[in-house]
C-alpha cells in the first residue's frame, strides 16, 4: 500500500504542492535568464540592426555615398528625420557625391512560406523603377525558400523592375506580377526560383504591396528630398 | 591499488566526454537529432553554427537539470525539462543576433528548432538528471561535440557534391554541374545512411584489430 491510499489527501497535496512549487521555480528562473539575456544583448543588437541596414541602404540604391532618413507621416506628406525615430514608418533618401537624389530605400514585409520576409528595396524616380533589392530578415527553407536571398538570376529581376504609376499617380500602372521561370516577358514581371514558387510569390506579393501605396507618395514629395538633401 | 577517489571521478567524467564522440555518438548510434541532422546539413558554415548554438544549449541545459535534479517531481520532469531548454534557446538566439545578424540570418528557422531536438531532451532524461554536476557537463559538451561533428561531415559532403562549394568558396569552377539531389531532402537521407554504414565498418573493423 503506498502513502497516497493510507492517507490520500495529505499525500496527494504535498505532492500536488511539490509540483506547483517546482514548476513555479523554474519557470521564474527560466523568466529571469532570458530577461536577463534580452536586456543584456538589446543595445548590441539594436546596434547591429541599425548597422545593417544602412548597409543594405547602399547596396540597394547604386552610386550612393549618403543616405537620409524621412518620417512618412499619415497624412501622405514627409519629415526629415535628424533624431532616431523608431516608431514610424521611414524610407531613406540616396545622395551621390555631387549631393544629386539616387533615389530611395524603402523597407517592406510580407507573409513568406515559413514567416514574415523583411526586405528592403531601392527605388529610382528617373527609372520610375526598383532598382535594388536585399533581404533583410527571412526563415524561408534553408536551401530553397532562402534563395531568393541569394540566387543570382531570382535577383537579376530587380536590376529594373518597372514600377511606374498611371498618369494620376493613384497605384501603379502595372501590378507587380510573378511568372514561372523563364516566362517573363514584362519588365514589371519576376521569375521565380524553381522549387522556391511560394516564396517568390510571397516576394511579388510584398513589393507590389508596397510600390501600391509607397511610390505615389514618395512621387508627390520628390521634389522636397531633391531639394532638401 | 584501489584509485584515489578524485583520480576516479576525472576517469569517468574524461570517459563521459570522449564517449558522445564516438562509442555512443548521438546522430550515428543513438539516432537522436536527426530532423537537424539533415535539415542543416546542407552547407558546411551552416552545420557548423547549427552545431555549436546545440552545443551551447545541451551543456547549459544539461547543467541546469543536474543542479535541480533532486527537487524536481517525477511526474513533471518533461515540463521542467522543456522550459529549461527553450529558455537556453531563447538565450542562445539573442547571443546570435548580438554576435553576428548574418549568421543569424543564415540559420533562420533553425535556432528555434533547437527546442526540439531529441539529444537535448535524451540526454537530459537519460543521464542529467540522474547524475552529479561535472558528470552531466562532460556528457553534454562529448554529445555535443559528437553531434557537431557528424552535422559538419555530413555538410561537407552534401556541399561539395550538390553546390560544388566548400564554407561557400567555390571549389570545382562555373563548369560543374552540381548534383542538386544531395542538397534535397533525399540525397540527405542517403547521405545520413551512407555516413552510418561506414561508421559501423570502420567500428567493426576497430573492434575486430582489439
Amino acid at each position: 500500500m503506498t502513502p497516497s491510499t493510507i492517507n490520500p489527501s495529505v499525500s496527494d497535496s504535498r505532492n500536488n504542492m511539490n509540483m506547483i512549487k517546482t514548476l513555479t521555480g523554474i519557470a521564474t528562473i527560466s523568466g529571469l535568464l532570458i530577461v536577463c539575456a534580452y536586456t543584456f544583448t538589446l543595445p548590441r543588437i539594436k546596434f547591429n540592426k541599425a548597422e545593417y541596414l544602412k548597409k543594405a541602404c547602399f547596396i540597394v540604391l547604386p552610386n550612393t555615398v549618403r543616405t537620409q532618413p524621412y518620417k512618412v507621416n499619415p497624412d501622405g506628406t514627409i519629415t526629415k528625420l535628424v533624431t532616431e525615430d523608431e516608431k514610424s514608418q521611414k524610407v531613406y533618401a540616396g545622395y551621390n557625391a555631387n549631393n544629386e537624389l539616387t533615389g530611395i530605400a524603402i523597407q517592406a514585409q510580407g507573409q513568406g512560406f515559413q514567416d514574415v520576409i523583411g526586405v528592403i528595396y531601392g527605388y529610382s524616380p528617373e527609372k520610375k523603377a526598383i532598382v535594388g533589392f536585399k533581404v533583410l530578415a527571412s526563415k524561408e527553407t534553408p536551401g530553397l525558400g532562402d534563395k531568393i536571398d541569394v540566387d543570382q538570376e531570382f535577383l537579376n529581376n530587380f536590376k529594373e523592375l518597372d514600377v511606374k504609376l498611371l498618369p494620376d499617380n493613384s497605384a501603379l500602372a502595372h501590378p507587380i506580377e510573378v511568372v514561372k521561370k523563364g516566362k517573363k516577358v514584362n519588365p514589371w514581371q519576376i521569375d521565380s526560383i524553381t522549387g522556391a514558387t511560394i516564396s517568390s510569390k510571397a516576394v511579388g506579393k510584398l513589393l507590389d504591396k508596397s510600390t501600391s501605396s509607397i511610390i505615389p507618395i514618395i512621387e508627390k514629395n520628390l521634389q522636397q528630398m531633391k531639394e532638401e538633401k | 591499488m584501489a584509485d584515489l577517489p578524485h583520480q576516479k571521478t576525472t576517469y569517468s567524467s574524461m570517459n563521459d566526454f570522449i564517449k558522445g564522440l564516438w562509442e555512443e555518438n548521438p546522430v550515428l548510434v543513438q539516432v537522436l537529432g536527426t530532423c537537424p541532422t539533415l535539415a542543416v546539413s546542407n552547407s558546411v558554415i551552416n552545420a557548423l553554427a547549427m552545431g555549436i548554438a546545440t552545443t551551447f544549449v545541451l551543456v547549459m541545459s544539461s547543467a541546469l537539470v543536474s543542479l535541480v535534479r533532486n527537487i524536481v517531481p517525477k511526474q513533471v520532469r518533461i515540463a521542467t525539462f522543456i522550459m529549461i531548454i527553450a529558455t537556453f534557446v531563447t538565450v542562445a538566439e539573442y547571443i546570435i543576433q548580438a554576435i553576428s545578424i548574418e549568421i543569424h540570418k543564415a540559420l533562420g528557422a533553425f535556432i528555434a528548432l533547437i527546442v526540439v531536438n531529441c539529444i537535448i531532451l535524451g540526454r537530459a532524461e537519460a543521464f542529467a538528471s540522474k547524475n552529479p554536476l561535472m558528470p552531466s557537463i562532460m556528457d553534454a559538451l562529448g554529445n555535443g561535440l559528437g553531434f557537431t561533428a557528424a552535422i559538419g561531415v555530413m555538410g561537407t559532403i552534401r556541399e561539395i557534391l550538390g553546390n560544388g562549394s566548400f564554407a561557400g568558396i567555390d571549389l570545382f569552377g562555373p563548369h560543374y554541374e552540381p548534383m542538386i539531389i544531395f542538397i534535397l531532402p533525399s540525397g540527405g537521407f542517403f547521405i545520413f545512411g551512407f555516413l552510418i554504414l561506414m561508421y559501423n565498418i570502420i567500428n567493426q573493423r576497430r573492434k575486430a584489430k582489439q
